[in-house]
């Protein structure tokens, strides 16, 4: 083979560059100084804030309709109802952003229920209760995780049999009959609070900091966003995507454990109910906070306005007689409007 | 093989790779010097990307050895090699959108400061890091804080070039990293590419562009039906003649 040696290389003509390129040497940032009804006129402002802006108009719209809506009473008992949601939702939201969806989430909720149900009328203490609900619930979290990233099985199709399963071994383990669970503490837990605040609203707000902190403050959280916007980037890079998979389901069921123990403190008893309401409302308040439903970009806060948005809507509507029926109907529309508006987004 | 004044940063001798009955790789031997721009060029299904995964960990070689900085190696992984300090630059570029050009330049290599095992991100230093390498390497990197997808094709590939020329990397692998470009941003990308160099990387550089590789590179390689056929001097050799070698009209 050729010999090398070393000759400083004498480099054919190096391209000199222009000097006035097209391409700026910075991209256009949005003015951010411009006046705010400058803000206004544009519609991916509106979209970017759908979430917000919705909550604000139907409390002002509610308020209008009936002055009870905006009393201290009504706040608070909002905020105590929107607490599970809330929960649900940002597991969901760590799912979604991984470009993934859990439907299994209010059937994991529901096994979470009995599971409680079942150690509570064995005996055990309240505690050893509420571990048992979490423990369920995380199981079939980590099993979705698992079949997903290792079993190489599509999100929808894996979380849509664990929805099945989940539900059904509930019936299964319940037979199909509810445990009323009267306990002191838990009742105390759901009807106290601070200030305007009950204590399941401060345990979803303390979840929400959390999940907050740990998606934009943590390695761990840069590379969910990774997964979620680019599989193939992620793993050129060398993270496990595989990793983040399992992790968000197992979040995922975490959260629900800890609505499950929720719901129960509410109910005051362990049901085998279906909650499918729960599971189309996680992922509605999820795309109403502006989350991208292929991942990759979002945050926690806009999916937990979202849920407050159809807390509201939901409170509202009972406040003014509406019947009950209508209110699904309502929270189609509302998350039919918002995915609508979210095609406008940056 | 002659000996040689120059310090070899790799050194590949009689590597063999087939998959299944297709000999990719047959007894290829070749040396990237330390601190030149080595080019690598071939037709389609020459072996090219095949020899370049060996190097950068995606591949294990069935025979032969790869040699980096004088000693053996086995690389399990593009990690292993990466601890190295041999980077590539992937076609597709692997940057993720919707992250901003100093999540990317840090991604899984993040900065992060803590107590034990509670740890956070340093966003601070990391956008500090990443403001100075874009500052000290790239001609048209935009402000490390707008996200990757308002940025230009070119604008892209120098944050790509920025990330594995950072993180002390030794060996720069590029795979046609101006394909996709226009005239302008070529030229940008080229100029980078000849920075690196002048900043002491060593560079492997697949092109299809000859004149390209006849301004950038120092040393070019043939390929031809999973053989390495031929080395040059570019200096010392002519697009025809490259040409001529690639076709296989023209033997050694």
């Amino acid at each position: 083979m050729s010999s090398i040696s070393h000759n400083p290389p004498a480099q054919a003509q190096r391209t000199p560059t222009t000097v006035n390129t097209p391409e700026s040497p910075r991209p256009k940032t949005a003015p951010k100084s411009g006046a705010w009804h400058e803000d206004l006129k544009r519609i991916s402002f509106w979209a970017d804030h759908a979430a917000i802006i919705g909550l604000v108009i139907l409390v002002a719209v509610f308020t209008v309709l009936n002055p009870v809506f905006l009393t201290v009473g009504n706040i608070q008992s909002i905020l105590i109802a929107a607490s599970i949601l809330i929960v649900l939702t940002i597991g969901q939201a760590f799912v979604i952003l991984s470009d993934g969806i859990d439907l299994s989430v209010a059937s994991t909720m529901t096994l979470g229920v009995i599971a409680f149900g079942i150690a509570y009328a064995q005996g055990a203490g309240l505690v050893v209760s509420m571990i048992s609900a979490v423990v369920a619930s995380t199981l079939v979290g980590v099993l979705n995780g698992v079949l997903i990233a290792k079993g190489k099985i599509t999100d929808f199709i894996v979380t849509l049999g664990s929805l099945s399963v989940a539900s059904g071994l509930a019936l299964v383990l319940s037979d199909g009959k509810p445990t009323s669970i009267t306990s002191v503490e838990l009742i105390n837990f759901s009807t106290h609070g601070v200030l305007i605040f009950g204590f399941p609203f401060i345990v979803a707000a303390i979840l929400a900091v959390l999940a907050h902190v740990v998606l934009f403050r943590t390695r761990f959280g840069t590379h969910l966003f990774a997964t979620g916007g680019s599989k193939e980037a992620a793993q050129a890079t060398g993270i496990s995507t595989a990793r983040i998979k399992v992790a968000v389901y197992t979040i995922s069921g975490v959260l629900a454990g800890v609505a499950a123990i929720l719901l129960i403190a509410r109910v005051g008893a362990s049901e085998p109910a279906a909650n499918t309401t729960f599971l189309l409302n996680s992922v509605a308040a999820v795309v109403l906070g502006g989350v991208s439903l292929t991942g990759g970009r979002g945050s926690v806060f806009g999916p937990i306005v979202g849920a407050l948005l159809l807390t509201v809507l939901t409170n509202g509507l009972t406040l003014m007689n509406v019947s009950q029926f209508y209110q699904p109907l309502a929270v189609g529309v509302v998350v039919i409007l918002a995915a609508l508006l979210s095609r406008f987004q940056k | 093989m002659t000996a040689t004044l120059t310090k070899h940063i790799v050194d590949v001798q009689d590597v063999s790779l087939a998959f299944g009955n297709v000999k990719a790789l047959q007894t290829v031997s070749l040396t990237l010097a330390e601190g030149e721009i080595t080019a690598l060029v071939g037709d389609n299904g020459a072996g090219k990307s095949t020899l370049v995964r060996c190097i950068s960990g995606i591949h294990k070689p069935q025979s032969g050895t790869i040699s980096f900085e004088g000693t053996p190696v086995h690389f399990r992984n593009p990690e292993d090699a990466r601890e190295k300090g041999i980077e590539t630059v992937h076609q597709n570029l692997a940057l993720v959108d919707d992250l901003t050009v100093w999540q990317n330049l840090f991604l899984n290599r993040e900065l992060t400061r803590g107590i034990g095992p509670i740890r956070f991100l340093d966003r601070k230093a990391m956008k500090e890091a990443a403001d100075r390498m874009v500052s000290t390497l790239a001609v048209n990197v935009p402000a490390v804080k707008s996200k990757v997808r308002r940025l230009s094709g070119g604008q892209r590939q120098a944050v790509s070039i920025c990330r594995a020329a950072g993180f002390s990397s030794k060996l720069v692998i590029m795979d046609e990293p101006t394909a996709a470009l226009g005239v302008q941003e070529t030229a940008k990308v080229e100029e980078l590419i000849l920075k690196l160099r002048n900043d002491g990387h060593s560079v492997l550089l697949i092109s299809h562009n000859f004149s390209q590789v006849m301004r950038l590179s120092d040393q070019v390689w043939v390929m031809r039906a999973g053989r390495c056929v031929a080395g040059r001097r570019t200096t010392e050799t002519s697009g025809d003649e490259i040409v001529s070698l690639i076709t296989g009209s023209r033997e050694n």
